[in-house]
This record gives structure tokens, sequence and C-alpha cells, in this order.
């Protein structure tokens, strides 16, 4: 009887979270629409851009044509957004090399970026969260409260200039300016992002532990969390084995959030470290109107932001027995 | 006897903080002593410090409290002596816990099994295979259904009885000396609290544990204690052997408590001989949740097939256990809940089915009171604001006038003028509960829908409201719909009682056809099952016992819906019939294919 019901609960999951991709997918498609749309509003295009003040009308319709942007909307939108599924999105109208290939040499850089500043973020932002929860109304918990409320509120670029100053200019540690190039030995180039990565960090850990520190503290009080103490379940273990399972959901979702934020919202950070990521790119992209290279780099952050939102989901399902069995 | 008792209690004080950070005492001055294998009762109402007091027996104490002063001796150790780890030792291995709701202290998160032998393992006693094999036979012992899998399961997949068990299962996995029950039975309806009270009976008891047992309800104590120990405010106030507390007490404390255990039988006002027609009907009323299928059920049945009348001014009982329906009645008579088919008719005219359409003087004359005023009523309004509102919006009261009919209210429920502005969130239950019945009266209304006014409250407050409401009907007339799961109660104040079933009222009458046997089958479960105050009772007692499955059971909508519990039913005409609705002798009405003759005499 159990064994069915725990069966059928799987299933029932398995369409839970095959709804939700679909959902996912939708909305991706909803986002292209969005991105062409905002895309076709920026004003100037890539024709003007690329000729200059200089150039007649003339000239100007002439490259248009030669590079498509004459053709209506939606036949545009239809082609790019072809072009997307069948892997090619398009020609770099500034660059003059097909946007694969730009996109190509950037994308590692930031997900290796992201990767690294995951890495250290989550285990410290998790510990930090989870400390200050266990000793709730404590110094150590008030200490805490006070550090990760400074990271918040201090900007970004204030953090990075902070730490050039620090590191770069006075105690000449680090270089200040983050050069990634695939020809690097793996100890340079880790000292060459290690301030990028420690910038971004600030940021994540304040936000991730802030809310890691709440999921916990909210199943604190329940009465299952009494009754394992009275069962003489040792702290650490009250955490991990009881506390946990019922807080990761939204402990998830929280990383999910941050970490969507180490890849497109490190613009700042790599402009500061000149850092050649994916976030620059699409910023030139705009202040170049090329816009296959925009919309791609929109898209990517988009389908990374929904693909971690996907993930807090199925975590979220599979954590809950409800939800499981549905 | 021993020459030592097992455990000791010593001249305990647990202090609290108060929010300006002033230390006081919750309980002080606690000695009791018990001997091995004995059971020892802690009587009280809320804030009487019972729980408080079985806490400390695990070392244990809440957030913000302290264990000030005292010895508490078991077994060997003292408790007060001991650091953490030593404590953690002991606790879910030689003394044991079952908290008062299991729903709750159950991790909704992880299995049962898991959690059941997790004691067990963290103390090192047994491997996981030899501690499942423990479980599955204590499930067993328990009379939980499917023993061999009901561990697989998650706590949101079982009933609030079988979590009671399976935290008793949790309890006994280690064969503790010591077992703490916190008021295990007093979230279950009585018809399963006298099913887990077996259970515990046989299986916490009979194995040779001594056991601390806190509860308010003198009954249930007197089916499980050798010892009482009666607390108000954190003090004893009588301790001694079960049988001399119960039946010789010599406190006057203690006697409160008895008397309001057992409402007395109000006589029933002279009934006002007005020609005119019954103040609210329900006829053919069919209500749920879901859509409505062809056959005018909607998916997700809750009632079936409802009719009723108050007259005005009197009183009609409502009762069943939780899930029954009871609470959609009240919620269909407000129009908080569509029915899907059927009318309900106030002074003769037809009500709109729903919130839309009714006037506004429809909706004054009926008035709904929660159940907890304390999610009921907002804890930062005054009482003022909140008596006034109604006030203004039903009959456009305000300035002063809205300020002396609040006066008349509150002196109208026995609170003090003084009251009025403070906010609601510093009152007591019982005064809160007051000032919800005050909201309803404020709208002048015709009838009230009391769902489980006293079910929150401690008896001799509950007590309290019943005889307040009793005066009110008297000095104002207006008829009262009464919803609660105590049969006791609503026998005590009410004039026609309607019993219901999973839905469907299995029997209606005067509530003197309530005070006789025979009785519709359910009937009898409910009041068969209510404690008295008499120890071997639960022994003698045959309510709740399951009758063996009954084979072929059709699947007619309309079948008898007690019929898988029902100790007298005929295989062959129960399980394939609808039941008939019919008439007793001693003036009720029941749905059952039985008759006078044929049900159990008393």
């Amino acid at each position: 009887m159990a064994g069915a019901s725990s069966r059928s609960g799987m299933s029932a999951a398995l369409t839970l979270i095959g709804k939700r991709f679909a959902s996912s997918l939708l909305t991706l498609l909803l986002v292209s629409m969005t991105i062409f749309v905002i895309a076709q509003l920026l004003p100037g295009d890539a024709a003007q851009e690329a000729l200059g003040q200089s150039a007649t009308p003339e000239q100007v319709a002439a490259l248009r044509h030669e590079m498509g942007l004459d053709r209506p909307a939606h036949v545009r939108y239809v082609s790019w957004l072809g072009g997307m599924l069948t892997g090619d999105p398009g020609q770099s109208m500034v660059a003059n090399m097909p946007v694969g290939e730009v996109i190509e040499e950037r994308l590692p850089n930031s997900l290796l970026l992201a990767a690294l500043a995951a890495m250290v973020a989550i285990p410290v932002a998790l510990s930090i969260g989870i400390g200050s929860a266990m000793n709730r109304g404590g110094r150590i918990d008030r200490a805490l409260n006070v550090v990760t409320l400074a990271m918040v509120a201090v900007p970004e670029f204030l953090v990075a200039t902070i730490a050039v100053l620090i590191f770069s200019v006075k105690l000449r540690w680090l270089p200040s300016i983050a050069l990634a190039s695939s020809d690097m030995e793996w100890g340079e180039y880790l000292r060459g992002v290690a301030m990028p990565v420690l910038t971004l960090c600030v940021i994540v850990i304040a936000q991730m532990a802030r809310m890691t520190r709440a999921a916990v503290i909210d199943q604190m009080d329940r009465p299952y969390v009494e009754m394992a103490v009275l069962k003489g379940v040792a702290p650490v273990r009250v955490i991990l084995r009881h506390i946990m399972p019922n807080a990761i959901a939204p402990i998830v979702n929280a990383m999910a959030l941050s970490l969507s934020y180490l890849l497109g919202g490190a613009v700042i950070v790599e402009t500061i470290f000149n850092y050649p990521g994916l976030a620059s790119l699409m910023v030139n992209a705009v202040t170049s109107r090329d816009m296959p290279l925009l919309q791609a780099c929109a898209m990517i952050f988009c389908a990374a932001y929904l693909i971690l939102m996907l993930i807090a989901d199925v975590t979220a399902i599979l954590a809950n027995p409800r939800l499981r069995a549905q | 006897m021993s020459a030592t008792p097992h455990v000791e209690v010593k001249g305990l004080t647990v202090t609290a903080r108060n929010g300006a950070g002033e230390i006081f005492p919750i309980v002080s001055d606690i000695d009791f002593a018990l001997n091995r294998g004995e059971v020892l009762a802690l009587i009280g109402e809320s804030g009487s410090g019972k729980t408080t007091i079985a806490l400390t027996l695990l070392g244990h104490a809440r957030p913000g409290a302290k264990i000030a002063e005292g010895s508490i001796r078991v077994g060997e150790c003292d408790l007060t002596k001991l650091d953490r780890g030593a404590l953690a030792q002991l606790r879910g291995n030689r003394i044991a816990y079952i908290a008062q709701s299991a729903a709750s202290a159950f991790n909704p998160s992880r299995t049962i099994m898991d959690q059941v032998v997790e004691p067990a393992l963290i103390h090192n006693l047994m491997p996981r295979a030899e501690a499942e094999s423990k479980a599955v036979d204590l499930f067993r012992a328990l009379a939980l259904p499917f023993p061999e899998t009901i561990g697989a399961r998650y706590p949101h997949q079982l009933s609030g009885g079988q979590l009671q068990r399976l935290m008793a299962a949790m309890a006994l996995i280690t064969d503790p000396e010591l077992v703490i029950l916190d008021e295990p039975t007093t979230a279950l309806d009585v018809t399963t609290q006298i099913e887990v009270l077996r259970a515990f009976k046989t299986v916490v008891l009979e194995r040779g544990a001594t056991a601390i047992y806190v509860s308010h309800d003198l009954a249930v104590v007197a089916q499980m204690a050798d010892q009482i120990v009666v607390l108000n405010q954190g003090r004893i106030r009588e301790a001694g052997a079960a049988a001399q507390i119960l039946h010789a007490p010599a406190d006057d404390y203690t006697r409160t408590l008895m008397a309001a255990a057992r409402p007395a039988v109000r006589p029933a006002p002279p009934k006002i001989a007005l020609p005119a027609a019954p103040l609210l009907e329900i006829h053919g009323m069919t209500a749920g949740y879901g859509k409505i299928g062809k056959d005018g059920r909607p998916r997700i049945p809750v009632l079936r097939d409802i009719n009723l009348t108050i007259e005005r001014g009197a009183t009609l009982g409502v009762i069943g256990e939780s899930g029954s329906g009871k609470s959609t009645i009240a919620r269909v008579i407000a129009g908080l809940l569509p029915p899907a088919s059927g009318q309900v008719l106030l002074d003769g005219e037809t009500l709109p089915p729903g919130l839309h359409g009714r006037s506004r003087d429809q909706f004054r004359r009926v008035q709904l009171v929660f159940q907890n005023a304390d999610t009921a009523l907002n804890p930062a309004h005054s009482v003022g604001r909140i008596l006034t509102r109604p006030l203004a919006f039903y009959h456009g009261l305000k300035g002063n006038a809205a300020r002396m009919r609040v006066l008349e209210l509150l002196d109208l429920i026995r609170l003090p003028a003084t009251l009025i502005d403070q906010p609601i969130g510093g009152l007591s239950g019982g005064q809160k509960q007051r000032i919800n019945l005050a909201r309803a009266l404020a709208a002048d209304p015709q009838l009230i829908l009391c769902d489980e006014v006293t079910s929150a409250l401690d008896t001799v407050v509950g007590a309290a409201i019943l005889e307040l409401m009793a005066e009110l009907r008297r000095e104002l007339g207006i008829a009262t719909m009464f919803i609660s799961h105590d049969i006791s109660t609503v026998r005590a104040i009410c004039d026609d009682i309607l019993v219901l079933y999973a839905g469907t009222m299995v029997e209606t009458g005067p509530r003197e056809a309530f005070g006789v046997a025979p009785f519709h089958p359910y009937t009898d479960l409910l009041i068969g099952s209510v404690p008295e105050m008499r120890a071997g009772w639960l022994e003698e007692s045959h309510a709740g016992i399951a009758p063996p499955p009954v084979g072929g059971q059709g699947d007619h909508p309309d079948l008898c819906r007690f019929l898988p519990r029902c100790p007298a039913r005929v295989d062959g005409l129960c399980n394939t019939t609808p039941p008939p609705r019919r008439p007793l002798s001693k003036g009720s009405q029941i749905l059952c294919h039985l008759g006078d003759e044929s049900l159990r005499p008393s």
C-alpha cells in the first residue's frame, strides 16, 4: 500500500516538474518577444552606428538593406528565433563575425567567474546563516547581523574600489585588472580573478546568509524541533536532519536568485576589473546597437535565470512530501 | 512498595523573564514523588504550569524559562545537576516524551519510520533493522492499521489519532523507564480519544513504565492515574491518590474543576408562543466544494440532504466529530458557501445562496461567532473599536451614541466598562471570547451561529461562557445554533439536537430524546465515548472497539456512511440498501435500518 502510494507520488512529482519545465519554456518564448521588441525601441540602429554622423541617408539605407534591417519586424523576429533554435544567433553587425563565435569567447569566462564565486559564497553563506540562527539573539548572531547588513548596504563598485586600493595599490598582492586568456596558468588566473570573485561574493553572501537565517529560524520554533530535542537529538543533527529538509526550499530559492545575479549582474565588476565576460559584452552591444549580439546575450541571461529558478522549484517539490504526492 | 520512590521532585521552581526583563516564577514549590510503575497525573487549566513541570522531568525548560531551584530525581540521576550532553543521553532513551499535538510534533518532511526509530539509533541502542522490526511490533500492539507499511508514510497522510499512537511507538522504542504524556488526547475527537486511551493503557502502562500524565480533563485522568496533583497558577492545590481526589476532593479549586467538567442541565425556558413561521428553515440542502455534477452533487460533497428548523429564541445543537461538516452548515447559513442545492429560509423568506444578493438587513439578522477569538479579532484594535464597527455598519451609530451602546454591550457580557479602550491583545482568552460574542450581539441579530465557541477555552472559563449565553438567551430571546463536538455540553444547553456524521444527519430530536436509549449507533458511540469520572470506566466501555470489516460494500452514494464503523449493522441489508429515515418512540428521528426493538437498549 505504502509502496504503491510512493510510486504514484513519484509520478505525480514528475508531472509537476514536467509542467514547471513547460512553463519555463513558455516564459523563455515570451521573454524572446520582449527582448526583440525592446531592442527595436532603442534609438538608432547598427547601420547608422556603423557609418557614423557624416553618412548620407542613402548610404544608411543601402547598408540597412544589406543587413536585412529593412524587413518588417515580425519577419525579422521569426528568422531570428528560428536561428536561435538552430544554434545560429546570427551575425554580429559590428564585429562582423558570427554572434556564436563572439559569445563562445566570452561565455566560459563568465561561467568560470560565477562558478568560482558560487563555490566560495554558498558554503560561507550557509555557515553564517545557520550559525547565526543557532545563536539567535546571542552575541555571534548580532555581530553577523551587522556584518551582513553592512555587506548588503555597500554598493559593489565601492567594494571593488576599496579592494583595489588595499590589495593592488597598498599591498601590491593582486593585479588590479583581471585578464583572462586561455593560455594562462591556473595559479595566475586565480590570482587575476581573486578580486572580482571577492567583490561578487560580498554581495551574494550577505543576501543568501540572511535568507538562510530567516528560513532556519522560521522552523526552529516548530513543535517538531522541540520534540527532536526531547528525543535527545544533538543540536547539529537537529539542524541538519530535522530543520534543513523543511528549510531547504526557501534557502535554495534565495540562492537561485542570488546566483542568477552572478551572471547577469556582474556588469559593474566586469567593467571595473576589465574582465572579458558576457555582461560587459552585452553593454558594448547596447552602445554599438549590435542587436543580434544584444538579443543573444539577453536570451542567455534569461535562460540561466530560468534554469536556476527551475532547479529551485524542483528542489522545493522534491523536498516537500505533500507536493511530491500531490 | 520500594523504600525510595522512582521519581522525586522537591521544591521545584521554574522562572521566566518577562518583556521588561523582570524574573518571575511560573511554577513554585512543587513536590511530588511516585514509585516505579505508577502513573501520576498533573491536572490544571492552561497557565497552571502543568506542561512546564512535565518538561522539567526531561531537564527541559522552554526558551525564556529556567529551572531555578529544587531537585528532580529520576532513578539515581538528579536532572538539575546534569549538563546538556548527559541530558541528551537520557532523553528519548530512559525518559520519553509524548507531545500534545502529534500532528505538529512529527517532522512533516520525514517518514514516520525514520522518526520512530531515531531515538534508538542516536543512542546506539540497536541496529536499524532491529529497531524497525521493533517499531512494527509496537505499531501492531497499538492497533494501528497496516503495521508493516505505515512507517513508510509521511505525517500528512495520517489522521490525528494515528499520529498520536505513532508518537507513543516513538516513545516506547527505547523501553523508557519514565514516559511523559503531555495532553496526548486533547486535540482528538471523543471517539478517537477512547481508542487512543485504550492503546496507551495497554501498551504504555502495562510495560511497567512510570508515567506522568498531563491533562485538563479529570475524567480522562480517572482512567489512567494512580495519583493526581491539582495545579493552579503554578502551585499545587491538592495532591493525593486518584480515588480521593475524584470522590472526596478537599480543595475548593478541585471542586470547581469537577463542576465545570460536567455542565449542569439547564431547564429550557418556556417556549414563546408565536404563531409565526420558524425563524430558520433549511430544506434538502446539499453543499460541498468543487464543480457541481449532473446529479446535483458537488465533486467533494460535505453535507447531504440537510433539513432543519430553528424556532424563535430556541437553541439547536449540532454535534459530530471533526470533518463531519458541522462548521459547513454555519458557513452555508451565513452565505460564505453557496449550497449546491436546497434552500435556506429566514423568517419564511428564501435567503440568497451566496453573500452577493443578501441585503444588509439579512446580514444583520444572522451573525457568526467564530471558534477562535484569538484569530477572529484583530489584536491591535481596542475593544471599543471592534464593537463600534458593527454598530456603525448596521445601525449607523456614531460618536457618543455608539459609545453608550458599547458600554451597554460590555455590561451585557459582564465585562467592566474600563476595558473599552484596552487593546484586544491584552485580554484573557475568556474575555476575548466574550468580546467575540458581543461583536455578534452588536448587530442585534435574530440568530447567532456559535462555532465551537468554548472549545479553545479551559473548562472553568468555558462553563462561564455557557452560563452567559444562557442568560443572554433569556434576556434577549436570540435563537442560537450551537456547534460542538462535546455531547454533554450540547445536551446541557440545547433545546433540539442534530447529530451529524460524515455530512448526513443521523439523528435529530428534542434533547429529552438524547437522555434515553435506544440511540442511532453513531449517537450511541458518541455518548459512550465520553469518559466518566471514575476509575475502571475505560475497561468496561465497549465504545470504539472496531467491528470486523464488512464484506461486499456497494458503492451507492446513499448507503449508510457509518457502515464501516457500525457495530449494529446487518450484513446484506446495510451494505446494499440506503437506510430510511424513521422515528423512534422516544421522539427522535434516525437514519438507520434498525428501529426501537432492534437497537441496543442502554
